[in-house]
């Protein structure tokens, strides 16, 4: 029996170097995240070579991709966080293709380790942490500080504000990561039950089809939460993005 | 009591915290909903406000599951 777990497990390919006791090496969630990254490049690249007036179907597609987030920019940010284009559109399509490729069989969903979902969240925390004191100062402090607050009650809220801005990095890293981890554990946990079941005999392999429609079923609802996931990550990076440009809301 | 035994209930007891997000994130989706239904022009404006919405109630959810998974594997 296969359990759900083994899916995550990271395995060593090839080692490059090591340094002391530490081990760089190439490991299958390097490769599928190097993959990730070609797939991208070489379809960005791919359909927007021909600059066409009127586009192709795979550059509409390509373009519709930056329309939809450079909307979703100017809607949370506003104009001015157009110059963080590159950030949210890198990090949209790293996860949305990262997620989607997951879904593969046997495939190797790199978002559903922690790490990686923590390296992407901490990148966004340190670009809005950096951002919003280069451009104010220590006016950008103003954020922990919401205005039309009581005097009587502003210390609670500024300690409220001090702690949730602190934690966004970890709430950001963790629904990512667990959204991923949870629905890849249910599907293997359901398509074990067809193992489990067509090895009754006859009448469990009619009993089977249960665990084959809701595997099925599974399927498509993990394709929804996959886009879904890097939607709410690119949307939450703009809107912390916005506290950077504009402190004090 | 067997002190792995007491993590594992832990773990459990900490999951119920989810549940809690759970009526949150419904009730956000079934307001958006409800109001989309009255007013369908103005639902699309509004869905980066619903996503944010879900996202800070999902969160209180996660810090129950992040205790959960820390109970599990950390401790």
């Amino acid at each position: 029996m296969v359990d759900p777990i083994h899916q995550f497990q990271i395995n060593k390919l090839v080692t490059i170097a090591k340094i002391g006791a530490h081990e760089i090496a190439l490991t299958n969630s390097a490769i599928y995240m190097i993959v990730a990254v070609t797939v991208i490049c070489a379809f960005l690249i791919g359909s927007t070579r021909s600059r066409a007036l009127v586009p192709g179907r795979l550059e509409a597609v390509s373009e519709m991709l930056y329309e939809f987030v450079a909307d979703m920019i100017r809607g949370a940010t506003g104009p001015e966080g157009m110059q963080f284009f590159p950030l949210v559109f890198a990090l949209f399509s790293f996860i949305l293709v990262a997620n989607t490729m997951g879904l593969l069989p046997y495939g190797f969903t790199v978002t559903s380790n922690i790490v990686i979902t923590v390296s992407l969240a901490l990148l966004v925390f340190l670009t809005v942490t950096v951002a919003g004191f280069w451009k104010h100062g220590l006016h950008f402090l103003r954020i922990f500080v919401p205005s039309g607050i009581p005097m009587y009650i502003l210390p609670m809220v500024v300690v409220m504000e001090v702690f949730s801005f602190f934690v966004r990095p970890v709430s950001h890293s963790v629904r990512l990561f667990a959204n991923m981890l949870a629905g890849h554990i249910t599907l293997k946990v359901f398509a074990g039950f067809i193992i489990m079941l067509s090895a009754a005999g006859v009448l469990g392999i009619f009993g089977a089809i249960l665990p084959l429609a809701l595997t099925i079923a599974l399927t498509a609802l993990e394709l929804l939460v996959a886009v879904l996931q890097a939607y709410v990550f690119a949307i939450l990076t703009c809107i912390y993005l916005n506290d950077a440009f504009h402190p004090g809301h | 009591m067997d002190p792995i035994a007491a993590k594992y209930i832990g773990a459990g007891i900490a999951c119920i915290g989810m549940g809690g997000a759970g009526v949150g994130v419904g009730t956000i989706f079934g307001h958006y909903l409800a109001a989309a239904v009255r007013n369908p022009s103005a639902a699309d404006g509004q869905f980066p406000r619903l996503i944010f919405g879900f996202a800070v109630t999902e969160a209180l959810a996660i810090f129950s599951l992040l205790i959960a998974l820390l109970l599990l594997y950390a401790v």
